[in-house]
């Protein structure tokens, strides 16, 4: 008899590997990231069901909220190369689909003959108040993480400036194209 | 429960989905959305691992939340970058983006 | 045994398991259970619930406006909003050709279930709380931004090169509100600690946080509003702007879930407001009688309801480069700062021993007259610019 926990996961599961296929199949982009939103949304349950809830909400934040806002809207900026019926699948798809099951394959062989993946949940000595605040602590903690932390800042200013840089409109000295809006 | 084993074939699932679709779409935009798919495995597997091995050291879940960044700022520049190109060159498709400037 | 007088709600629902734990089901599916009745009752409330607000927002907005308001259906009109629901539900929903299905008849269950799903977290009662999760306030940020990806679906999927326009502009705007938002959320985080909803009313015990912070109330009260799309930030869906915006495609009962959606989330913002600034349910004697606790939760949702009818009375429309304006060079900083001068206020009251309410209040002041000052300085040197005739281009 499958308990709870078991039943959301393998719905979970099935969810978000059936939308992942549909992602890379469908012909049409704004459905591809429709189906991609569903994806990300079934990622962020299994946050939850891992007891990692402030990783869950900040999936949430950052992927549907921002990147997959960002997706779609690029969908409707480039709606006329799409529009033109351009192969959406490249002649060589066998070879990618090859190679994904081989890597599939070969993942599954190396994890079967580790034997402490059969390892059964341990129990958390944490409570989530005390997670959270820990993983709080620990990013600003000058022994501990507060150097990723800084580094990821200095990213975050470097691609805001970079793709303000590269997405500037274009100004007299550029090839004129019809942008479509 | 839930083994391990579940979490990590689950990971390795999703992730060689993305792979099929980062090398099989010709449209730019479709090779970024199989990127985000490959990222969100990768994170499941680290706080998987987090939650079942090492659960009371938080350095798994600062992993992936730096990998929540990356994937947020590698998406913003590459779909400037996409946006850039198709006022240029007026198409997505990453094999028709060859040359450089001719 | 819970006295039904003090706690109602708690009382039948334990009533309510006890006798299904009783013929034979499982706890944990009966618990589960009850959290799924409890949800459907409390969305349907809610949407029921705008039967009243709308009704209430049309006739305090014609006193403004100097006339009587709907008047016929009803004593006062009660019945008005009935009427106009089911003028909507009997029009025909017409589908333009050419869209794109899918996104089209997503959208407005998206953004309908954004507004109800921020609900969950509110907390009505101190024995009262859809789900006590730890990270509410940011659960608050992603729950609503998913009201952002509905209207961007709706204005996209229509093929109306209107629409589209109009739902690009929405969504600039929702997202550029969202930043100031995000920030004054994170004052009350700070003052109490916890990220927790249940959390920050608890803390705010002693006083309500727009004392201590009042700028951050008005930060968050004004983002909220144009997050919303509510006057004076109303431009999305104006009628004389772009014909209407990203749900000019829509009829009858799809347009009805967009208008629900409207009206419903001004309510929500009124009850986040008035959670996280005015102090929810707190009020005398809520420990005795915890129900008294939804009556005062109602009461200051109420009054931030009103104000925010008023406010719609009263200022005219403000066009699209005035807000983004607003935001990127008023609001946003002020915010900002607003975030720096309470994490240093609230650090110099632990470490200095002072009264933290005097302290907060002192720093909400001085950041009160450093606006005043940057703002005159500005103005200063706009009308030395206006006067001296320009030299280069």
């Amino acid at each position: 008899m499958l308990s709870l926990l078991q039943i959301a996961f393998l719905v979970a599961a099935f969810l978000t590997i059936v939308s992942a296929i549909m992602v890379v199949t469908t012909p049409s982009m704004v459905h591809a990231a429709l189906w991609l939103i569903l994806a990300l949304a079934g990622a962020a349950v299994f946050f939850i069901i891992l007891n990692a809830g402030f990783l869950a909400v900040v999936q949430i934040a950052v992927y549907i909220d921002a990147i997959a806002i960002m997706i779609i809207i690029v969908v409707m900026l480039t709606e006329g190369a799409t529009r033109q019926q351009i192969r959406q699948v490249s002649k060589t798809w066998w070879a990618a689909a090859i190679a994904a099951i081989l890597l599939f394959v070969g993942l599954i062989a190396i994890f079967l003959q580790t034997p402490s993946l059969i390892a059964e949940a341990p129990a958390l000595v944490m409570s989530q108040d005390a997670i959270l605040e820990d993983l709080g602590t620990a990013l600003v903690d000058v022994n501990r993480y507060i150097i990723p932390f800084e580094i990821a800042s200095v990213l975050l200013l470097a691609a805001l400036i970079g793709s303000i840089m590269v997405a500037w409109p274009l100004v007299k000295g550029d090839k004129k194209e019809e942008v479509e809006a | 429960m839930i083994p391990l084993s579940w979490y990590v074939m689950f990971s390795a699932a999703l992730f060689s989905v993305g792979l099929y679709g980062a090398l099989a779409r010709r449209n730019a935009l479709a090779i970024l959305m199989a990127i985000e798919l490959m990222l969100n495995a990768v994170n499941i597997n680290l706080v998987a691992f987090w939650r079942y091995i090492t659960p009371d050291y938080i350095a798994g879940q600062v992993f992936a939340l730096i990998v929540f960044t990356v994937a947020a700022s590698e998406a913003a520049v590459g779909l400037a970058l996409i946006i850039s190109i198709y006022r240029r060159r007026n198409t997505v498709a990453a094999e028709e983006i060859d040359m450089l400037k001719w | 045994m819970i006295d039904i007088l003090k706690d109602p709600i708690n009382w039948i629902g334990d009533l309510l398991s006890t006798w299904l734990v009783g013929l034979g089901l499982l706890p944990a599916f009966v618990t589960f259970l009850l959290q799924l009745l409890s949800a459907v009752i409390l969305a349907t409330t809610l949407l029921l619930l705008t039967f009243i607000l709308i009704w209430a927002e049309r006739k305090i907005v014609a006193r403004i406006q100097d006339r009587l308001g709907p008047n016929r259906v009803g004593p006062f009109g009660v019945f008005q909003t009935v009427a106009d629901l089911l003028k909507l539900v009997t029009k025909e929903l017409i589908t333009p050709e050419g869209v794109d299905r899918l996104p089209y008849n997503i959208a407005p269950l998206l953004t309908v279930a954004a507004v109800v799903g921020l609900w969950g977290v509110m907390p009505l009662a101190p024995t009262l709380l859809g789900a006590d999760i730890n990270v509410g306030v940011l659960y608050i940020i992603s729950i609503g931004a998913i009201g952002t990806l509905g209207i961007l679906l709706a204005g996209m999927s229509s093929n109306n090169k209107y629409a589209l326009l109009g739902a690009f502009r929405t969504v600039a705007v929702m997202i550029s509100y969202a930043v100031p938002m995000v920030l004054a959320l994170l004052i009350p985080v700070l003052l109490s600690g916890s990220m927790g909803m249940q959390a920050i009313v608890v803390g705010q015990r002693g006083a309500p946080y727009f004392l201590l912070a009042p700028v951050a109330g008005i930060i968050f009260f004004v983002s909220s509003l144009a997050e919303v799309g509510r006057a004076p930030f109303d431009l999305l869906e104006a009628d004389s702007e772009i014909v209407a915006g990203y749900n000019i495609e829509y009829s009858g009962l799809k347009f009805g879930m967009f208008f629900v959606a409207e009206f419903l989330h001004a309510f929500t913002i009124s009850a986040l407001t008035a959670t996280l600034f005015l102090g929810g349910w707190s009020g005398p004697w809520v420990d005795l009688y915890p129900i008294l606790g939804t009556l005062y939760f109602l009461i200051k949702t109420s009054i931030v309801y009103f104000v925010v009818i008023w406010i719609r009375g009263s200022f005219p429309r403000i066009r699209i480069d005035q807000m983004n304006a607003l935001n990127w060079k008023f609001i946003t900083p002020v915010a900002l700062a607003g975030l720096i001068f309470t994490a240093v206020a609230e650090k110099v009251a632990v470490e200095l021993e002072l009264q933290r309410v005097i302290v907060h209040l002192g720093s909400s002041v001085l950041l009160i007259v450093l606006i005043i000052v940057v703002l005159g300085i500005y103005a200063r040197i706009t009308r030395r610019q206006a006067k001296a005739p320009a030299i280069a281009g």
